[in-house]
């Protein structure tokens, strides 16, 4: 049975949702207190607006991504927004995500959040979770593991560079003002990337 | 958690509507947006000029539309830069064929989303030009920073930039006088006591009842560190001096002062700290040519103040003291 892209979105939203305290949290200490509440307030919207029923994975990847754009507000909503706009061009008129489809989406993502974000790795940002797990996620299919087990070394490396977030210092938006007082707090974005990516291995799981 | 609100999802909504009702003839809501466009007086012929962010900074930005300032003010949830496609209503709902120019304070999310809009702007062939304020030397600017945030000064920006486009200059002219003030402009701010984001509910940091934060941002983000509270000509002194350090301000130069409060602390306060700043100024020997003091860029609840010194040529100083009419800031 196929599943819906849908499906697989709702169980994003729903963790990002349950975590938004957590999330917001986490920024009170290195930012300004919002990234649970804006991105609680995007996938919230996301949820009640996409169409359930369209199997076009590509179409409903880039309606998400118009959404948060719109909701989001902050830097998250430009660096979600535009994920999911990349991995939506990616999966343009597909049905179905190969393992190949989960490389090529990775790849687009993070190259878009480069380049709207102008970040790099080790700024202590969502890349730091995301880049390693697409190495890993790569490294796994390389080396002919079945998907979801490529998906289980995928958001281990994304806890380790969630987990290396807080040994280092942010270069990049708020976070960056205060200097060497951010090291010790776990960045939020790399945080909620990391939900996202044990969301998607959640849903794959139970396919 | 104390506040005069009635619900956390209607803060910037109901807001928007009570500085409608109270300046009708000033600000007027762009139908189904958080846009705040310029009523009456409006020529139809002259650069547009747009800033916004998030909210709780009020009388920012909003209260700055008028004659001689903004056109459009867009608003985000509260300390969330609102999003590409509210600046690009702004953007579409003043349009008048001499072009825009988009204020934007220095925060990663302020810059990649008015960018955003000025992309959308751009495939609809309208000119848009932008100019990025960063004014609060409580950050180092280094590739080790996202670059210093834009606080206070960021209202001389709007009221010379206004000036400008209100005199008639084209997109490149007022962009360049937008340009020449961040350049020599700077700020830098305090708190004795955190604000409160209303769907927080909790300050957003803690401080002991004799610390005070020092470098503070306008978003409740903590400053670049905390010491004993000390008195009012003291602080001042730590304000001023790394302004002072930027090297921009020299003995014989005209200066603008901003003493502006974060939305906590009392007019009679702000006049104090203000009476140091004329000293210590006079005292380098330079030249005031005018003081603005009161609640301009807030931060919420936040107690606490920010300095801001801009220095002034011919120029600047035409435009500054040219006429204004917003809600928020008014001289003839």
């Amino acid at each position: 049975m196929a599943a819906k892209i849908y499906e697989c979105i709702e169980v994003i939203g729903n963790k990002i949702i349950e975590n938004k305290d957590f999330l917001t949290d986490l920024d009170r200490l290195i930012g300004d207190a919002d990234h649970g509440i804006n991105m609680a307030r995007g996938y919230t919207e996301v949820l009640k607006t996409l169409d359930q029923e369209n199997t076009d994975i590509g179409a409903v990847l880039k309606d998400a991504g118009k959404v948060l754009i719109k909701t989001v507000g902050g830097a998250s909503g430009p660096l979600y927004g535009t994920a999911y706009m990349k991995a939506g061009k990616v999966m343009n008129g597909k049905t179905e995500v190969t393992a190949e489809d989960a490389k090529a989406m990775m790849d687009a993502i993070i190259g878009g959040i480069k380049l709207r974000g102008k970040a790099e790795q080790g700024e202590k940002t969502m890349l730091d979770s995301i880049i390693p797990a697409y190495e890993a996620l790569c490294a796994g299919i390389d080396s002919g593991k079945d998907l979801k087990a490529c998906l289980d070394d995928m958001c281990s490396a994304a806890e380790a560079g969630v987990e290396y977030t807080k040994t280092i210092r942010a270069t990049k938006g708020r976070a960056s003002y205060l200097g060497d007082r951010s090291i010790g707090v776990q960045d939020p974005g790399a945080t909620s990337s990391l939900y996202t990516l044990e969301a998607i291995r959640d849903f794959a799981a139970k396919l | 958690m104390k506040k005069l609100i009635n619900n956390v999802d209607n803060v910037v909504d109901e807001m928007l509507n009570g500085m409608i009702a109270a300046h009708p003839d000033y600000v007027q809501r762009v139908p189904g947006t958080e846009v705040l466009a310029r009523t009456g007086n409006k020529k139809t012929d002259k650069v547009v000029l747009i800033s916004g962010g998030g909210s709780g900074h009020e009388p920012a930005h909003g209260g700055f539309v008028g004659l001689g300032m903004l056109d459009a003010a867009v608003a985000g949830a509260v300390f969330t830069s609102p999003t590409p496609d509210q600046v690009y209503e702004a953007i579409q709902a003043t349009e008048c064929g001499k072009g825009a120019l988009l204020i934007i304070k220095n925060y990663t999310g302020d810059v990649m989303n008015f960018e955003m809009a000025a992309d959308m702007a751009g495939d609809e062939d309208i000119e848009v030009a932008q100019v990025i304020v960063a004014d609060d030397v409580a950050v180092e600017n280094s590739t080790w920073t996202t670059g210093r945030r834009g606080i206070a000064g960021t209202i001389f920006v709007h009221k010379i930039a206004g000036a400008a486009a209100e005199a008639g200059k084209d997109l490149a002219e007022v962009k360049a006088v937008a340009e020449k003030v961040i350049a020599n402009v700077r700020s830098m701010g305090m708190a004795i006591d955190a604000c409160t984001v209303p769907a927080v509910g909790k300050p957003s940091f803690d401080l002991a009842e004799d610390e005070v934060e020092i470098g503070i941002g306008i978003h409740g983000e903590p400053g670049t560190h905390r010491e004993s509270i000390s008195t009012a000509d003291q602080t001042v002194d730590t304000l001023l001096d790394k302004i002072l350090a930027e090297g921009i301000y020299a003995a014989g130069d005209e200066v603008a002062v901003m003493v502006n409060g974060m939305g906590g602390t009392p007019l009679s306060e702000l006049y104090i700290c203000n009476n140091r700043v004329a000293a210590v100024l006079a005292d380098k020997g330079i030249k005031i040519a005018k003081t603005i003091v009161g609640n301009y860029m807030t931060s919420l609840d936040m107690e606490g103040f920010s300095i801001t010194l801009l220095k002034l040529d011919d120029e600047l100083k035409a435009y500054l003291n040219a006429p204004a009419d917003t809600p928020a800031f008014t001289q003839f």
